[in-house]
């Protein structure tokens, strides 16, 4: 059943095995905090180890993730273009 | 759209104001969802409309869920991506059963004995061959068949967690830790044999 190529992803997988994983639930709870704490540029994987660490084995929940932040990095931008044309347009006096 | 705290969401959510709160509401999440979308998902627009609809009627179910521990947009977003990705992983293998992906593996593995990399060195072919054959011990010793199942459905042959949690009559989560547990028992056994999987990697020349 262990194909060649098996074997170095299972021992890889063994290899960053630890006692304390969290599972999938407990990561979809603190997923918001841990994307928000990326978009304020400050070191997520430092603050929040385990949801890193889950984050790095389960294929399902960093799919997710990286929807996730996609999505709020674009909304993040459109709203920061929004604020500068409201100041551009009060600075020449259009509102 | 004008910007809305949390409380200001809540309360339009909740109050009079509601329509065009959802209107709001929906809005941000097809937006979300079409940046992921874009170039991958045919039928864009429709899909994104769709899964917004289902992630809406979430959000608004769960909003006493809500714990302000974040953007009420953020915590609205992520409870529509994994709606969205959910329904996508179905769709993506809706035709595919758990046993067509063991034998899939199964068939897998004589071929690649058949065309076996000839370039590596002949004492590393051996070295790989115990390892392989060490392992495959000592999966069967420790593992269940359950375990083994989700191990080559889900790690080897890539099928997602949730996937083949359905199928196995559990969830994501639950199979998540099944899995868990499994690494756990391989790694003891390697340790307790005096080895450890960084020697297992180094030994298959993949440190
Ligand atoms: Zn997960």
């Amino acid at each position: 059943m262990l194909n060649p190529e098996d074997l170095g992803k299972l021992a890889r997988a063994l290899d960053m095995t630890r006692e304390d994983e969290i599972g999938c639930d407990e990561c979809f709870e603190q997923l918001d905090r841990f994307v928000e704490t990326e978009l304020a540029d400050l070191d997520a994987a430092v603050a929040m180890p385990l949801v890193q660490d889950h984050l790095e084995k389960c294929g399902d929940c960093r799919e997710e993730y990286e929807a996730l932040l996609r999505a709020l990095r674009a909304e993040q931008g459109s709203t920061s273009v929004s604020l500068i044309w409201a100041r551009l347009r009060r600075l020449f006096g259009a509102d | 759209m004008k910007q809305r705290s949390n409380e200001e969401w809540l309360v339009a959510l909740r109050g009079p104001e509601r329509d065009k709160a959802i209107r709001d509401l929906r809005a941000v999440i097809v937006r979300g969802l079409k940046v992921n979308f874009a170039g991958r998902v045919r039928g864009l627009d429709e899909t994104a409309e769709d899964f917004a609809q289902d992630a809406l009627i979430k959000v608004l179910n769960n909003l006493d869920s809500f714990r302000g521990e974040s953007r009420f947009t953020t915590w609205v977003q992520r409870i529509a991506v994994r709606v969205a990705y959910t329904e996508l992983r179905r769709k993506r293998w809706r035709d595919v059963s758990i046993q067509e992906v063991l034998e899939r593996h199964e068939k897998s593995g004589r071929e690649s004995d058949a065309l076996r990399d000839r370039t590596s060195s002949p004492e590393r072919e051996t070295a790989r061959k115990m390892m392989v054959e060490t392992l495959q011990s000592f999966i069967a010793e420790e593992l269940t068949e359950r375990q083994r199942e989700a191990m080559v459905a889900v790690m080897f042959e890539g099928m997602p967690l949730e996937e083949a949690a359905r199928r196995m009559d559990t969830n994501r989560n639950a199979l998540y830790k099944l899995l868990h547990d499994a690494r756990k028992k391989l790694k003891k056994r390697i340790e307790a044999e005096g080895l450890s999987p960084g020697e297992v990697l180094e030994a298959i020349g993949e440190e």
